[in-house]
């Protein structure tokens, strides 16, 4: 096993570099590019005794942006090697920082929805296998097909009508009330959490219904199997039956997902953090890459590349887990 | 002409046709399923008597049907059989001629609602006297004897095993949950005594081996040892060499013989092998569309196969010594089980028909003491003992 995990990593170091090398080009070659708006912003200011093509030369010899596309990247490595990621050009301050500011946000948001989503979905596609084609069955399988089908903006707007503008019991976007700096410390927690209500509602709501799908689809395949039919005929309980026989089996497909879902932890949720107002890491990524804020973007795409490559490796470990057939020796 | 062509086709339904049969399954299903909630909650609905205090299970005109898309499926239909105590009864049968469903039927393990025994008695012997009904027997009674009293094993061993729990712990399981008293340690060593007594040479390795370790005989073993562990009155061994070849069905045949005489319990065989049947049983049912055809000792049956269906199944088997170019096979297959006459269901297959057959399905004959036939041509023969009884659709 920890030959396999050691073999893994290695390998996962090698295709980062190739991925970062990828999102490099793609930066590079990016039609807004930040050191030119800049150069033509330097040129129109009052005073300015160079023009646009003149800044422009010394702006990228300044950024690095004269060594190309091997060349930048490079130096990328080289400097991110040794720790340093580099100021972010957006944001003018150390891409770490800004990072540091805003991923936690879109961390617990992301969190609690994942929270909640395992919460319902998982019963709730156990619950409708049982009873296939019942009453409970039918209802979790319209349910989960509104959730698969309504985009994102749609279920947040119709959540902001309701809740925000008929009902008034949250704000419609943002992350404190007005009166914020007023309140108590335990007020300013109780007021940043009901911020967070809508946002993580909609996240659950629209990522519910395929995990819902996902799990009643794969306990009926294991309850229609022979070693349920041989666990009955031992005379078990049926909560015993579904609990302990049907549901490690199901496990097994639902791993990858849970496993696959570690990177979207920390990602954000960049529709959702758009449409509530909400400063988190989705956000700051989205206008990082727009404005062409090279080390901001590159340093949060590779936190995700090293999270997903983690995700698959940990989904892996624990498949071996829970399935005996797959276990390396 | 294109339109009549197409109402032939037993597999073509309206869609009216198709909503009557969905409406009229649910408002059935929906009554047995009320009707059986009522029975298994009065013990005096499902606590009965043997009619012979020495047979382990009495079938008594069993209907298990289905409700499906197409229509209700009559699978078991009226079947009547015994199994006497320690003895082996083995019911041989095509594919689909529901076999395993009078198994299922008396394991409770059928797909419920769809699944239902919805006519006659299950009699199943608890000894001092008492009996359970099985058709009415609510989950937590069935759960009780389930493993305990009777177990199954399956014809699938690759399969039947879950794959994510290691071979001791699922014995270890059954073991437990019927004996609560024992301890961790006791529990351990019966499974192991088990293991042994299988035939299993390593038990303690394979104790902690995952089913995948293991081949197909060894599953097969196991699964037997899961099904002795709480040496049960009635092992019922659905085609349980079916998956295996032949040299390993034959060591699995050999256990269970050699077991049912250490262990003292009867054993219900299912096949379609008659070379199984011939070997282990010492009663053999004979099925054929849902209904038993012929029944008796199997000397009965082998010497002197009566029903037209019994006899082709011996000539379509091979024997040693004797040279045939071709072997025998019967004409046609088994009817659609949807909406079946009220004829002999062999008749169309049938190469000895008699008159009477174009009538009602025949009662079922006693040939001898313990010899019993549904066939018109032996009427003047033997006495004539009761025809099966089926459910008629309004009653219910």
């Amino acid at each position: 096993m920890g030959e396999f995990i050691l073999k893994r990593l290695f390998l996962s170091i090698f295709i980062l570099f190739f991925v970062m090398f990828i999102v490099y080009a793609l930066m590079y070659s990016l039609p807004t590019s930040y050191v030119e708006s800049m150069a033509r912003e330097l040129a129109t200011k009052p005073g300015s005794t160079k023009s646009a093509a003149e800044w422009l030369v010394e702006l990228n010899a300044q950024y690095g942006f004269d060594r190309g596309i091997v060349g930048g990247y490079l130096q990328w490595i080289k400097t991110a090697l040794a720790g340093d990621f580099g100021d972010s050009w957006n944001w003018s301050v150390p891409v770490v920082e800004e990072f540091n500011k805003t991923i936690w946000y879109s961390f617990i948001l992301s969190f609690i929805a994942f929270i909640l989503e395992m919460a319902i979905a998982i019963p709730a596609g156990i619950i409708a296998a049982r009873k296939q084609y019942s009453l409970t069955d039918y209802t979790v399988t319209v349910f989960s097909l509104i959730g698969i089908s309504l985009p994102t903006f749609f279920t947040a707007t119709i959540l902001k009508l309701i809740f925000s503008v008929k009902l008034g019991w949250f704000d419609i976007g943002g992350m404190q009330s007005r009166n914020y700096i007023t309140l108590s410390n335990f007020g300013k927690f109780l007021d940043l959490a009901s911020h967070y209500v809508l946002p993580a509602l909609t996240l659950t709501l629209v990522s519910i219904g395929s995990l819902m799908r996902f799990t009643r689809t794969n306990m009926l395949e294991v309850l229609n199997s022979d070693y349920i039919r041989t666990a009955r005929a031992k005379g078990l309980s049926e909560s015993r039956v579904i609990n302990h026989h049907a549901f490690r089996n199901t496990l097994i497909p639902l791993i990858t997902i849970l496993g696959g879902s570690l990177p979207g932890l920390f990602s954000g949720s960049l529709i959702t953090e758009t449409l509530f107002s909400f400063r988190g890491i989705g956000y700051a990524s989205y206008y990082s890459m727009i404005t062409g804020d090279i080390p901001f973007t590159m340093f949060y795409l590779m936190f995700v590349s090293i999270l997903t490559l983690l995700g698959n490796l940990i989904s892996d470990i624990l498949y071996a887990v829970v399935d005996p057939r797959v276990r390396v020796h | 002409m294109i339109f009549k062509k197409q109402k032939n086709n037993s597999s073509y339904i309206t869609t009216k046709e198709s909503r009557r049969i969905s409406a009229l399954n649910r408002r059935l299903m929906r009554k047995l399923e009320k009707k059986r909630a009522l029975a298994s909650s009065n013990p005096n609905s499902y606590m009965t008597e043997m009619k012979d205090k020495d047979n382990v299970v009495e079938f008594d005109n069993v209907c298990t049907w289905f409700f499906s898309d197409v229509g209700i499926v009559k699978a078991v239909d009226g079947v009547s059989f015994n199994v006497p105590r320690r003895s082996t009864v083995g019911i041989v049968g095509e594919s689909g001629c529901g076999k395993s469903v009078t198994s299922l039927s008396l394991m409770q393990l059928l797909q419920r609602p769809q699944g239902q025994t919805v006519g006659g008695e299950i009699r199943f012997n608890l000894g001092d006297g008492k009996a359970l009904n099985i058709a009415n027997t609510p989950n937590s009674e069935m759960m009780k004897i389930r493993g305990n009293k009777m177990s199954m094993i399956f014809q699938e061993p690759m399969t039947s095993l879950n794959p994510v729990f290691r071979c001791g712990d699922q014995i270890d399981e059954i073991i437990s949950l019927h004996n609560p008293k024992m301890s961790k340690e006791e529990v351990k060593t019966r499974t192991i005594e088990m293991l042994n007594l299988v035939g299993i040479a390593n038990s303690n390795g394979v104790y902690n081996m995952y089913p995948h370790e293991l081949s197909g005989g060894m599953r097969q073993r196991v699964m037997i040892a899961m099904a002795l562990a709480c040496t049960p009155e009635l092992i019922i061994a659905d085609e349980p060499t079916t998956a295996l070849d032949v040299t390993i069905q034959a060591q699995i045949l050999e256990l269970l013989k050699d077991l049912k005489e250490k262990v003292d319990t009867s054993i219900m065989l299912i096949t379609h092998d008659l070379g199984v049947v011939a070997n282990m049983a010492d009663y053999v049912v004979v099925m054929y569309a849902g209904r038993v055809i012929e029944k008796g000792t199997a000397e009965d049956i082998f010497h002197n196969p009566s029903h037209p269906y019994t006899i082709g199944l011996m000539r379509s088997k091979p024997v040693v010594g004797k040279k045939v170019s071709e072997l025998y096979n019967i004409p046609g297959s088994v009817p659609n089980p949807v909406n079946m006459p009220d004829y002999c269901y062999f008749r169309d297959r049938c190469e000895m028909c008699v008159e009477k057959c174009s009538g009602k399905y025949p009662p079922e004959i006693k040939l001898s003491e313990t010899h019993f036939v549904s066939c018109w041509r032996f009427e003047q023969e033997g006495e004539i003992i009761d025809y099966p009884k089926s459910v008629k659709l309004e009653d219910l």
